[in-house]
């Protein structure tokens, strides 16, 4: 598992604006996540953290520097590659980003029907599945509108992980829990990376959940700098 | 990739029956847009039909007509002579000469006078397919008789009523003194507001200064087997250019033609339904750029799951499938009603036929398909990138 690395960034630039307004949010970064690693990322807000995820998600054209992401060289990729690879890489955002008109297993199962191989039964049962692995099971039917903020965003890490991906990217997931359910899910994302072996970069100011990275990175001013071993410390 | 995929969730019947209040006024646009269509279409085409009842009526298979006549109301008359040589051809079973003409009826009540379509024919020629006409015809073997057509309008007086009260109705045409002996039930058409029939004899007793031999319509029944179209074209290749051999279709098509090209009716009704297209596309296009608007995040976030932006295509082209047909059921059904309202108040002949209702939804298929293409274009707008 270790010699695959889901994330390998090497001297990643980034510039926003043209012209006297161009502005450059990464300077350089260095990064590697290994398949089934949990790497939260910290740091304070607009320091790029988002526009790193944003890269890592094949959701922008890389400017500078090389990104490859599940193995995959994303520099002058093309708009059907980048898509093709998001299919493999599940999504959790600040907003919950839930589709209004549907209930929250037809939302999950937006999610699972990325999985073409699958039937629609099994595409649903999977949906049902995964809204009970993040305590769900009773409001399969509900529209996002009737559930709580926590039930949400829920919902959406459940749609997330419903497409089995091997690279999951978040963007503070439990800023909208309270910390028990905050646990819960992260717990649960931490399980997923061991037995499918997918990797997870979570963007994070949740000083509760720290502990279950097996690395954590900060970043300041568009650079990296690597922080100590969380899971060390804290069993010490 | 299907059009329609049933395997998948039906995210675009989900949009838009999840928001329905503005599938109401989308659905409400496209009924409006389809019964204005239905109206417009079918006052047009009720008008075209209703300028031929009379041509409908008779029992011909071919119709000879002078090359000068250009519709019903303007019938030129040609020698009666061609009819005859007409008989020559093996496949001609039977003739009936017609003479045709607008005269004025005076109103018995009012002494108003007002023209009427006159038909006259020899009362033992069949001359309509209706076999009820053949009793009464006997009674034109009197001079000075008439069959008047109880359909037509009031404004030629209570004949109808008065015949049926017992009363001798008595009535002036040109100056002559006619008696009503009967009446019949033909209808009223564009160009005649009343019919009137009556014997050969009767009519150029009314109308002396006929040519003599001159005829304005000659119908010419076929033996059973033979082919209308390829006889019209003999004769008409036999008989001399002063007559205009046509089938009885081609009879109907030419009186129609008339009023198709040479009036403005269908121009305006065309117009009238192109306005319905216009308001229609208005409508859909409104509702379903202000749908992928209001959802334009969502639409994101499923690119950034992987969705490819055909699929999130399809799912607009979807809704305006669905708006089409949910849009057409309603239309389709107050055109029916309607269509019953036109019938009773105006005795048009305005029915809900298969082209007119194809030709409806198509016309509201292409409104919705073009407006969905439109509001596409909104979801190149959609950056996945902007929404962690």
């Amino acid at each position: 598992m270790a010699g695959s690395a889901a994330i390998e960034l090497q001297h990643l630039c980034h510039w926003y604006g043209s012209g006297s307004m161009r502005r450059q949010v990464l300077q350089g970064v260095n990064l590697q996540v290994a398949a089934g690693e949990v790497v939260l990322l910290t740091g304070p807000s607009g320091c790029g953290k988002t526009t790193l995820l944003t890269l890592v998600g094949a959701l922008r054209q890389v400017q500078e520097g090389a990104v490859r992401v599940l193995g995959q060289q994303l520099n002058g990729a093309s708009r059907r590659e980048r898509q093709v690879l998001r299919r493999s890489i599940g999504m959790i955002f600040q907003g919950h980003n839930l589709l209004r008109c549907l209930s929250a297993e037809q939302n999950v199962q937006m999610g699972s029907d990325l999985l073409l191989e699958l039937s629609y039964r099994a595409r649903r049962d999977q949906a049902r599945e995964w809204l009970r692995a993040v305590g769900l099971g009773d409001e399969l039917h509900k529209l996002p509108h009737d559930l709580s903020g926590g039930q949400k965003q829920r919902v959406a890490i459940a749609r997330a992980l419903a497409a089995r991906p091997r690279l999951l990217l978040a963007d503070e997931p439990t800023a909208a829990l309270d910390s028990k359910t905050g646990r819960e899910v992260v717990e649960l994302l931490q399980r997923l990376a061991r037995e499918q072996g997918c990797a997870v970069l979570m963007v994070t100011h949740d000083p509760r959940i720290l502990d279950i990275a097996d690395r954590l990175v900060r970043m300041e001013d568009g650079l990296l700098l690597e922080a100590e071993r969380p899971r060390e410390t804290a069993q010490a | 990739m299907g059009l329609w995929q049933g395997r998948r969730i039906p995210l675009s019947l989900l949009l838009l029956t999840r928001q329905p209040v503005r599938l109401a006024v989308a659905l409400a646009g496209i009924s409006f847009a389809g019964i204005l269509m239905f109206m417009q279409l079918g006052f047009r085409d009720g008008l075209f039909d209703a300028s031929v009842t009379i041509h409908r009526l008779f029992d011909a298979d071919l119709v000879l007509i002078s090359p000068r006549s250009t519709s019903s109301v303007s019938m030129a008359g040609f020698p009666k002579r061609r009819l005859v040589q007409a008989m020559a051809a093996p496949e001609v079973e039977g003739i009936s000469p017609v003479h045709w003409n607008l005269l004025l009826w005076r109103n018995p009540e009012t002494r108003g006078t007002r023209s009427i379509l006159t038909l006259g024919f020899e009362p033992n020629d069949p001359l309509f397919t209706d076999p009820s006409l053949a009793p009464k015809a006997r009674l034109l073997t009197q001079k000075g008789r008439v069959l008047f057509d109880e359909q037509s309008r009031p404004e030629f007086g209570p004949v109808a009523q008065w015949f049926k009260a017992g009363r001798t109705v008595e009535s002036e045409i040109a100056g002559k003194r006619v008696r009503v002996a009967g009446l019949v039930g033909l209808g009223t058409s564009f160009g005649a507001d009343g019919n009137l029939l009556t014997s050969s004899e009767t009519f150029l007793e009314l109308l002396p200064n006929t040519p003599p031999g001159s005829i304005e319509v000659g119908l010419i029944r076929l033996r059973p087997g033979s082919d209308p179209e390829a006889v019209a074209q003999k004769l008409q290749a036999q008989l001399p250019s002063d007559v205009t051999v046509l089938t009885k279709q081609g009879f109907i098509d030419f009186e129609q033609n008339y009023w198709r090209t040479s009036t403005s009716i269908g121009f305006i009704f065309t117009l009238g339904a192109a306005m319905g297209f216009v308001v229609g596309c208005v409508i859909v296009y409104q509702v379903l750029y202000s749908d992928v608007s209001d959802h334009l995040p969502e639409y994101a976030t499923l690119m950034a799951m992987g969705y490819k932006l055909v699929s999130l295509l399809g799912v607009v082209a979807r809704e305006g499938l669905l708006l089409a047909a949910f849009g057409y059921l309603p239309a389709y059904a107050a055109g029916q009603g309607l269509y019953l309202l036109v019938r009773s108040a105006t005795q048009l002949p305005v029915f809900m036929d298969t082209t007119r209702a194809v030709t409806v939804f198509s016309m509201i298929l292409v409104m919705c398909m073009a407006s969905a293409a439109l509001a596409m274009r909104r979801l190149a707008d959609a950056d996945p990138a902007e929404i962690f």
